[in-house]
């Protein structure tokens, strides 16, 4: 397969002095579910920033060998316009891209009924739950017809059924499109379930200490959660995190 | 407590206030001159109808003046300040003196300078000093109270500063800039009767100017229509933007979901 984008060298130094990620080197391929796990403040969400270009690495570069893709982003709060309903929410990188008012809205119609929101196009964010929410902020991103999709810690504070149902939610759209998600997470399950890779983080300054792949089937349920093989991949994230840290 | 009888209370005691108020002054035979009795500023108020209904609408007039200058100055100057640190470094200082010096102190030379010919001008500069601040601080604050992620995810789909600022910012500021003009219609109407007052000598013609005139002339009644009628106005300018802050925000603001529940 064709890399999608690598790092090569990149290091990341805050202006107060705090080194937030060491060297990384990374290559996704298209099409994958790439994890990054790691221990809070290990720089997974800067390094996700990076690769938006959100944020300049100090050194180091992102090449993009195919051209940079349409990129959709996901925020561990669902991070919504609190004056727009879910439609102008859903539509915002249409407006701002400037596409035409009704194919915008066709779009992001769309784009909320992919995530199950049918039916709450004119909800204002403050009547949706949590896990509702998120979901107008999966739509969001999807509305723009992404070629990658970076997604910090978007379910972290989901309750455990809501987590689960977007994960599976999660994984049937990014086949369905062919996308290619990078997702940082602090949970060894959810990296577990959701990748076709996890790369383990050491604690701060961030570098890669184990890139561990995965081969879930291609269809999996919460009957997978059960499995042996679910738990043997699980061992093995856990043990490279358990390494990581002991080694930072 | 229910709404009914959130209007009647006040309602009764402020009634209740008034009768008492009609018998002590006449029960003591307190002179009008201290103290009217309500009747006698009522029919004070019936006297001079025209008069004060044309000083209400003159103050009230000059006040909607100023309240709309203070709200496109300090809306006008917190877009500059949020643009350009360098402008907002330079001149905030000279905000900050301008709301900190007693306006009525300025009022004289203001009123010289801009001269007793122009008088309803000299009024709505006075009125604009001291109700354009609260508009700047306020705005300035909410345009930099943007989510930062929402700015990332702006900068993400290639919005430009222009997008970011009518998109994002500007309604970010929006309710903040509500409870600012809130507390501004209320300054600019001190500010209005302030000046009026201290412009004196028959120039100015406003409910200021009336109690001025009342009070040189010893009708003591008059003088109670006219503030009377100030309290009115103000209490109607507060609910007026009260409404406006309602109609624009009720249906998303974390604020007026408290007020329903």
């Amino acid at each position: 397969m064709a890399a999608l984008l690598t790092l090569k060298g990149i290091t990341k130094r805050f202006d107060g002095g705090v080194e937030a990620l060491g060297a990384v080197d990374l290559r996704v391929e298209a099409g994958e579910f790439v994890s990054l796990v790691g221990p809070s403040g290990c720089g997974k969400s800067t390094a996700l920033r990076v690769v938006a270009g959100l944020l300049a690495p100090t050194s180091g570069e992102v090449t993009w060998p195919e051209g940079k893709p349409e990129i959709g982003f996901v925020f561990q709060e669902p991070t919504l316009m609190p004056w727009a309903d879910a439609l102008g929410n859903a539509r915002l990188p249409l407006d701002l891209k400037g596409v035409a008012r009704g194919e915008a809205e066709a779009r992001a119609m769309r784009a909320l009924a992919r995530v199950g929101l049918h039916g709450f196009e004119r909800a204002f964010p403050r009547a949706l739950s949590g896990g509702m929410k998120m979901r107008v902020s999966i739509a969001r991103a999807l509305a723009a017809a992404p070629k990658l999709l970076l997604m910090d810690e978007p379910f972290a504070a989901l309750d455990e059924l809501t987590r689960a149902a977007l994960n599976d939610d999660l994984l049937t759209l990014a086949r369905e499109d062919g996308l290619t998600v990078i997702f940082v997470t602090h949970s060894v399950y959810e990296s577990t379930y959701l990748s076709d890779r996890v790369v383990v983080m050491t604690p701060r300054p961030g570098r890669v200490a184990a890139d561990i792949a995965l081969s879930p089937p291609k269809l999996r349920d919460a009957g997978y959660r059960l499995t042996p093989e679910f738990a043997e991949a699980a061992g093995r994230v856990s043990a490279a995190l358990r390494a990581a840290m002991e080694a930072g | 407590m229910n709404r009914a009888l959130r209007i009647a209370t006040p309602l009764a005691l402020g009634i209740a206030v008034l009768a008492a108020w009609e018998f002590l002054v006449r029960h003591y035979y307190v002179p009008t001159i201290v103290l009217p009795p309500p009747s006698a500023i009522w029919a004070a108020f019936v006297g001079n109808f025209a008069s004060l209904m044309a000083s209400l609408w003159t103050t009230l007039s000059v006040t909607l003046v100023a309240m709309a200058a203070a709200f496109l100055g300090g809306v006008a100057l917190a877009v500059v300040f949020s643009q350009s640190r360098l402008a907002e470094t330079a001149l905030y200082p000279y905000a900050v003196v301008l709301q900190v010096t007693p306006v009525i102190a300025i009022a004289p030379l203001i009123l010289i300078w801009v001269g007793f010919d122009r008088i309803d001008l000299v009024l709505v500069i006075i009125a604009w000093m001291i109700a354009f601040f609260p508009v700047l601080a306020n705005t300035t604050l909410g345009l930099k109270s943007a989510d930062h992620n929402l700015i990332d995810l702006f900068r993400l789909y290639g919005a430009s500063r222009w997008q970011i600022l009518t998109r994002l910012q500007m309604p970010t500021a929006l309710p903040y800039l509500l409870g600012a003009m809130r507390v501004s219609g209320g300054l600019a109407l001190i500010g209005v009767v302030t000046a009026e007052m201290v412009a004196g000598s028959g120039a100015a013609t406003g409910l200021g100017w009336r109690i001025i005139e009342a009070g040189n002339r010893l009708e003591i009644a008059k003088m109670f229509a006219a503030l009377a009628l100030l309290s009115v106005l103000g209490i109607a300018i507060f609910f007026a933007l009260s409404l406006l802050e309602w109609a624009l925000l009720h249906r998303w603001h974390e604020s007026a979901v408290k007020k329903q529940g």
